[in-house]
């Protein structure tokens, strides 16, 4: 019989990034899958990042995950969204080739140290005591295992519509992993239902680019891993095209037969990405909705039309396409379905994505109720790390809102549930200035070393890096009069006095490049961390003013709440508190506030109680 | 759960009076309704009963209560006697309570304290209800019974929905701009940032609850033998003498602070003051303070010759009874304190002053602390003014929204505990 630390089940984003983490970490790590070719494959859209996703990429990437290298290795067209605004809110996005990435991600665990991989069909947790003991396969095999990581997407009781049509399963063509998901039923752990759909794919032949509008490749040098050099594939072009009256009227003439309309699908679906129907629906007065048909590949002519998303039936869809601007001859390659799934209320799990009720089980991913491969890495990636710690007896990296949108992914999830799926979005992290996507590294290898999740090649470069770092500190603490910066031709006033370079930076038009003759060759070693620094020391005013409300918050995390604290037994908390704050169960006196719905006055009655426990 | 003592307290105006209504709270509310009153009454609901001690003598006949908790006004289970409102029976029925097991009479503010922990109140009202209990003036009552009603809380909930607002306008430029919907900001947007910072500005200029406690300031001031001390003592000698938290600042000062109809008022007399003038310095000490108190002096009366006094005075023709009277030409008031001519007049005249100074009563004041807090967030909606970059705005939006939940408690924050474990006294 074999045995393992941490038994990860499922080798989609979440997966990859459970069993690598794990496996990286020194656990003796299996990664069960039906289909062991299909690990790495992208089921919806072939693009990585974007708003706020983006950001989880390079935090999973700064923890030394697959993510990130393997966008860059599939990376056919990037773009920095949001790039006219402030750089805490860009979002680093790239299209890949799903062939290329998906070779990257196969290429990356099959080399992982540590890794098996297992095809087969999970049908059965093995449970000892309660707890999680290993996990038995459909053909009878039984393996051993301290920690079992669920990262199953929507293989939970997934049903697929298209039109009329329905089919079981998560993906065209597997099957949905049923005799795990009555296991899961059995345990009465709290579920419930969400949806999330796919467009047509395209045949980009039959597609006419020379009259839409071209979107090409942003033209700069960045990647979405600091440890990819440069980028790799050719770069191409998107096109933009838009819905138009006719196609909405198509629409609406069927939306009786759209099973969202129909009444087949009741869950709810994510206000972020609606599906066509949705949008004519919601704004039926807008006269088209823009399109972006994104290419799906350097070897193939398949085109993900990028804003249509729908379950409506094949001849409406064919109707819809038929309407846009350059797609009169378009042909559908596959038509788009909605996928209606059971997902766990992630207030079932605990902050390190253990499930409460069956310790040793963790869970991961789209089961979780978020959307998005980024949503689903970081979270594989978080449930990796704390198996493995937990299997281990050693310390996952310490991640809080303040440090990581993965850490405000998790709390978000394990404290407030989620009535739609999940996104990831850049307003959900009220310590925004300092989480960038471009100081990730910054922000989290450190940690990942000292918890030993980084391999060697990140770590050199980590400290290559810091000791860069390092100079730019000095650097910016030297002091420079307004008068020299004045006859260098700098914007500022020549009566301005002496001040440090850092100080300098947090003027108006006082760029890095500026500062060249100050700095000296540092900017040109690392033009990156350069930038890094200089928002850094523009943005210092907003960031010392949230250090004393971290005082606060770091003060009120140290009050623990037992997972068992008796809500019911504070007196005066009305019962819907007591009802909110037990569903939620949060860890800690600052958790509890931030469960929705608590009142001020109810929180304080939880510290005063929080107070006399911990004192008696 | 912690076994706590059940406290009672009268909660009615000393006695004797008409009623004597005895609060008690705590665990043991029903079990000391059953000794008292041998029975336990339909929950909300008056009804008469007689009261025994445990030796079963008669004490009163009284209208007996049972509010069973948690959804009372201190959250635990709450009896009330309302009793005849003798001093005896008062003191005989507080007797027969004392004797019962696990049961004590409250410390000051206690009832409160205790609505709070089990979160009855929020942290503003907390405060109000704090304010209420030192209040011992009319106007002092009604300001923080706002405060203790939740006025302030609900105000700020409106501040707090409007900033989210426009926080979810600048969040959606900031999220969703890869979206057709919210590119651009509304041309309104910062229209409605520099209306909501007004409405602030217009709060924080608003009389302060700690103006309650110090009352208006009254000086009095004049050379030797104008009159200032009889005087003085003819706007306090009858009225209700009340504790003022700043009495007695300087030997050379004489302060006393009394209500006049329900206002609070500090009277500040500066005798022996001016006689010193001109000489040594040590005693050019008392110059000083007799400036600083006029510099914070909420009105002067000045008794000396016309037009010599401080800028602003109220000009007082004292002594008008006396042969040597010098009439004033532009005299706001002439007066007799010996007589009690025209004092009635300058009491009016002052109370109404007051009134418009001091917090209007059923408006919410804030206090030091909620004062600091309101003022972080209308500096933070003052800059988002200013700033273009929707990164920046957004920042300060939140900033905003963090100094609101402090400010009524929503945040679990250093000041909310220096809050409730200084003032309250919490985890005794």
């Amino acid at each position: 019989m074999h045995s393992f630390d941490v038994l990860v089940i499922g080798g989609g984003h979440a997966g990859v990034e459970a069993a690598c983490a794990a496996a990286r970490m020194g656990a003796r790590t299996a990664l069960v899958s039906f289909d062991l070719n299909a690990i790495g494959a992208m089921s919806c859209n072939p693009a990585i990042g974007g708003l706020g996703k983006g950001h989880l990429v390079r935090e999973v990437d700064a923890l030394d995950g697959v993510l990130g290298r393997a966008a860059d290795a599939g990376a056919i067209h990037y773009r920095m969204l949001n790039r006219s605004k402030g750089s805490a809110v860009w979002g680093p996005r790239v299209q890949a080739d799903r062939v290329r990435f998906k070779a990257a991600v196969q290429q990356a665990v099959r080399m992982q140290k540590g890794l098996t991989l297992v095809q087969g069909e999970a049908a059965a947790l093995v449970l000892r005591g309660g707890a999680v003991a290993g996990l038995q396969l459909a053909d009878g095999t039984i393996f051993e295992a301290l920690r079992v990581v669920l990262c199953t997407g929507t293989f939970l009781g997934g049903i697929l519509y298209r039109g009329e049509e329905r089919f079981e399963g998560g993906r065209i063509g597997e099957n949905a992993a049923h005799r795990l998901a009555q296991q899961l039923r059995g345990a009465d752990l709290p579920m419930a239902r969400l949806k999330t759909g796919t467009p047509p794919r395209l045949d980009g032949r039959t597609i006419d680019w020379a009259v839409l509008e071209e979107q090409p490749s942003d033209g700069e040098a960045w990647t979405m891993s600091p440890l990819t050099e440069r980028r790799i594939n050719p770069q191409v072009f998107c096109g933009i095209t838009r819905t138009m009256q006719a196609g909405h009227d198509a629409i609406r003439a069927n939306l009786h037969r759209s099973p969202l309309f129909s009444g087949a699908i009741a869950a709810a679906g994510p206000r972020y990405c609606p599906s066509i129907e949705d949008k004519i629906h919601r704004f039926g007065d807008r006269e088209g909705h823009q399109v972006f048909l994104e290419p799906e590949g350097l070897d193939t002519h398949l085109v993900y039309p990028n804003g249509i998303s729908t379950s409506l039936p094949v001849d409406v869809q064919e109707e819809v396409v038929r309407t846009m601007p350059g797609c009169g001859r378009t042909v559908i390659v596959q038509p788009g379905y909605a996928v209606e799934y059971d997902h766990i209320d992630p207030r079932a799990l605990t902050p390190d994505l253990q499930v409460r009720a069956i310790p040793g089980l963790y869970c991961a991913g789209q089961i979780n109720g978020t959307t998005g491969y980024e949503e689903a890495a970081a979270q594989g990636l978080v449930a990796g790390l704390e198996a493995a710690a937990a299997a281990l007896g050693r310390q996952a990296p310490r991640l809080d809102r303040a440090n990581s949108y993965i850490a405000v992914m998790v709390d978000d999830l394990t404290l407030q549930g989620v009535s739609e799926p999940y996104r990831m979005l850049t307003a959900r992290a009220e310590y925004r200035l300092r989480l960038r996507a471009n100081n990730a590294a910054t922000r989290l290898t450190g940690l990942g070393i000292e918890a030993g999740c980084i391999g060697a090649a990140r770590r050199a470069w980590w400290e290559r890096r810091e000791d860069v770092r390092t100079m730019f500190h000095v650097k910016h603490s030297e002091k420079v009069h307004a008068r020299e910066l004045a006859d260098r031709g700098l914007p500022v006033r020549r009566d301005h006095g002496e001040k440090s370079l850092a100080e300098w930076l947090r003027y108006d038009r006082v760029t890095p490049a500026a500062l060249a003759p100050w700095l000296g060759d540092l900017t040109e070693l690392d033009p990156v961390l350069a930038e890094e620094m200089a928002e850094d020391a523009a943005y210092a005013p907003y960031l010392a003013r949230q250090d004393a409300e971290l005082r606060d918050l770091r003060a009120s995390e140290a009050l623990p709440l037992a997972a068992d604290f008796p809500y019911g037994e504070v007196p005066g908390l009305s019962s819907e508190m007591v009802e909110r704050l037990t569903k939620a169960a949060p860890g800690t006196l600052a958790a509890a506030g931030r469960v929705p719905g608590v009142t001020p006055a109810a929180l304080s009655a939880l510290l005063v109680h929080a107070r006399r426990r911990v004192a008696a | 759960m912690i076994d706590r003592p059940t406290i009672f307290a009268l909660s009615s105006g000393a006695p004797p009076a008409g009623v004597g209504v005895i609060r008690v709270s705590g665990p043991a509310a029903q079990a000391a309704l059953e000794a008292l009153a041998g029975r336990v009454p339909e929950p909300r609901r008056a009804s008469l009963a007689r009261l025994r001690d445990a030796e079963g003598s008669l004490l009163d006949e009284a209208l007996v209560l049972w509010f069973p908790g948690p959804a009372t006004a201190t959250g635990e289970d709450l009896a009330e006697f309302h009793c005849h409102g003798g001093r005896a029976v008062i003191v005989a029925v507080e007797r027969a309570l004392v004797s019962l097991p696990g049961v004590r009479r409250a410390e000051p503010g206690e009832f409160t304290r205790r609505a709070f922990a089990n979160g009855r109140i929020d942290l503003a009202e907390a405060e109000g209800l704090a304010d209420l209990l030192s209040a011992e003036t009319e106007l002092q009552r009604a300001a923080a019974l706002a405060n203790a009603g939740g006025v302030l809380s609900r105000q700020v909930d409106l501040w707090r929905d409007r900033v989210l607002g426009l926080s979810a306008e600048v969040e959606g430029v900031l999220d969703f701009s890869d979206e057709e919907d919210s590119a651009e900001l509304p041309e309104s947007f910062t229209w409605n940032i520099a209306a909501l910072a007004e409405e602030l500005t217009g709060w924080l200029g608003r009389p302060r609850s700690e103006r309650l406690g110090e009352g208006f300031r009254v000086v009095l001031a004049g050379p030797p033998n104008a009159g200032k001390s009889t005087l003085f003592n003819a706007l306090v000698e009858s009225e209700a003498a009340i504790t003022s938290p700043i009495a007695g600042t300087t030997r050379d000062v004489i302060e006393r602070s009394v209500a006049i109809a329900g206002v609070p008022f500090t009277f500040v007399d500066t005798a022996g003051l001016r006689e010193v003038e001109g000489a040594d310095p040590i005693e050019a000490i008392g110059i000083d303070r007799a400036r600083d108190a006029l510099a914070r002096a909420d009105a002067v009366l000045w008794l000396g010759a016309e037009g010599e006094g401080p800028q602003g005075a109220w000009e007082v023709a004292a002594q008008s009874d006396r042969t040597d009277f010098a009439p004033k030409s532009r005299a706001n008031f002439t007066l007799s304190a010996t007589t009690g001519d025209g004092v009635s007049a300058l009491k009016d005249a002052l109370v109404e002053a007051a009134r418009g100074a001091l917090p209007k009563p059923g408006e919410a004041a804030l206090n030091a602390r909620q004062h600091a807090r309101l003022s972080d967030a209308a500096e933070a909606l003052v800059s988002a003014q200013c700033l273009s970059d929707p990164l920046l705005v957004a920042e300060e939006l939140r900033r905003a929204r963090v100094a609101f939940d402090q400010l009524i408690g929503r945040a679990t924050t250093e000041d909310m505990l220096d809050t409730l474990f200084g003032r309250f006294c919490i985890g005794k």
